[in-house]
């Protein structure tokens, strides 16, 4: 039997039922709360993009990891922690404009978000076993969405930005004058740990790591390092949306005390 | 023993034409939704046809909808609705309907004879295949598919799209590549044919097939992502094409 005689028309010999779904649970619920989340969350850093101030506080050495690093002379002074290849930007672009498409493309090709936002946003399919509205569908095997195959390139380059914000970390122990820390400093330490947890778990790193090699008994650390991210793989979602919100919050609470609305709660120095 | 009596609504009907019918029936403690199809067949609706064998999830022949989701009838318990909750049975919606509960799931035998087979090394017998359980593992959790095509079922790229399924295998034929493709002895280049004949580029990796899966098998994240990303170590990736060259790599 050929698949021509299984089935090729539309919905050919099918149960005739109507209704989208019969599901009785509120299937809506997760997708809309997703959608909202990431509207609001992404809304926030875009908005925050443009605003090009109190983003680093020179005191403590704080520095939000949507500006990091900072490579223009448009840049606040002391901002720079690597120098400066671009000179004047225009008020209109963005000061992290090398930035932001790497962090954006990074979680935009992510696996999980990809999920998140087929589902949410794209309604392809809102829910398992719901139909979706789109009357046609090729999913990643065209243009525009087969770029998502460009996720590696982006855990690269997030990866190298990610030392960046290591070290920019490290830096907020360190303010003029000598060792010092305060509760920004113990913020910037914890979003960079839930960071590395995002990108380590990236189902990208688990194959680059492993997860292509044919024989795990030829390649024992390989094996034993996939073993590793295989367990953090599984927490990849939890990841995703808890490295999100901190950084959100890391910036908030940088350009809370760069504004003055708040003191910084200093433990030592 | 405590019973109680519940609404049931089963679809009921063929190719040409069906409906949804209300039917009382007692329910006993500890039943499964099987047992309940079971018992309208033998008093209300002794010609209701269903498909079914083990009764404890292994065969993987009563898969149906219940409430809308695609479930094994037989592992599912009644205890899980509330005693005055609806409960709706529906044929598997994206393969053509026989009768009532019962359909033609040969789209997935189609799509399974599409798969090339295991290609071992030349040379080497059967008899003769000798292997480490750290390089099987990964191929042996596919191995646990019963077939129940839950999982072929609720993919919407087939179950909202018939016009793509003569391009597209279903995540358990693409898992079944996945297989093969980690199986220490198969030494066939699977990812161009997983690509371009059997369709992944379809799927979207929206992990239903995975939440419906009865065996539990993480398809998505061990099966169709790591296909993807071996499609990409051939396609997209300069590194490794980088790599391939200056060591000379022909696989590991």
């Amino acid at each position: 039997m050929g698949l021509a005689e299984v089935s090729t028309e539309t919905g050919a010999g099918r149960a005739e039922i109507a209704a989208r779904t019969l599901r009785t649970d509120r299937w809506w619920r997760l997708p809309l709360i997703q959608a909202v989340l990431l509207t609001v969350l992404l809304g926030y850093v875009v908005v925050r993009l443009f605003l090009r101030r109190d983003y680093f506080v020179a005191e403590y050495n704080y520095l939000t990891p949507l500006y990091s690093p900072c490579i223009s002379t448009s840049c606040t002074p002391g901002s720079a922690h690597f120098g400066t290849i671009f000179g004047d930007l225009p008020v209109w672009i963005p000061l992290p404009i090398i930035v932001f498409p790497i962090l954006l493309g990074f979680r935009g090709t992510c696996y999980y978000y990809r999920k998140a936002v087929y589902r949410s946003i794209l309604q392809s399919p809102t829910a398992c076993a719901v139909r979706e509205p789109a009357a046609r569908y090729s999913g990643e095997s065209r243009f525009p969405f087969n770029l998502m195959n460009f996720h590696r390139y982006f855990f690269y380059l997030a990866s190298l930005l990610l030392l960046i914000n290591t070290y920019d970390a490290v830096l907020a122990f360190f303010p003029p004058g000598g060792f010092g820390f305060g509760l920004g400093s113990l913020i910037l330490v914890a979003n960079v740990v839930l960071l590395w947890g995002y990108t380590l778990s990236c189902h990208a790193c688990r194959h680059i790591v492993g997860g292509k090699l044919k024989h795990f008994s030829r390649h024992p650390l390989r094996y034993a390092m996939w073993n590793r991210i295989s367990g953090l793989n599984a927490l990849h979602m939890q990841f995703a949306w808890a490295s999100l919100v901190s950084v959100t919050l890391t910036d908030v609470y940088i350009m809370a005390v760069a504004a003055g609305w708040i003191a910084d709660l200093r433990i030592v120095g | 023993m405590s019973s109680h009596w519940h609404h049931f609504r089963v679809w009921r009907g063929d190719a040409d034409g069906g409906e949804l019918v209300d039917y009382p029936v007692e329910v006993n403690e500890g039943e499964v939704v099987l047992d309940i199809i079971h018992r309208l067949q033998q008093t209300e609706a002794q010609d209701l046809a269903v498909r079914w064998n083990c009764k404890a999830g292994k065969c993987g022949s009563c898969s149906a909808e219940i409430n809308g989701r695609p479930r094994l009838m037989c592992m599912t318990r009644m205890s899980t609705f509330a005693d005055d909750e609806v409960v709706t049975v529906t044929p598997l919606r994206t393969f053509p309907v026989i009768r009532d509960l019962v359909t033609d799931v040969g789209f997935n035998y189609v799509k399974a004879r599409e798969v090339p087979s295991f290609e071992p090394p030349p040379g080497l017998a059967p008899g003769e295949y000798r292997m480490q359980q750290v390089d099987v593992e990964r191929s042996q959790e596919f191995r646990k598919c019963i077939e129940c095509y839950l999982c072929q079922n609720t993919c919407h790229v087939v179950r909202d799209h018939e016009e793509n399924k003569p391009a597209f295998a279903g995540p358990r034929y693409l898992m079944r590549v996945a297989e093969l493709e980690m199986h220490p002895l198969d030494v066939a280049d699977r990812r161009s044919d997983v690509q371009d004949d059997l369709g992944l580029g379809y799927c979207n990796i929206t992990k239903c097939c995975t939440e419906v899966c009865p065996e539990h098998i993480k398809i998505t994240d061990n099966a169709l992502i790591p296909m993807k990303e071996r499609v990409v170590d051939r396609r997209f990736d300069p590194l490794v094409w980088l790599g391939d060259k200056i060591f000379r790599r022909t696989g590991s």
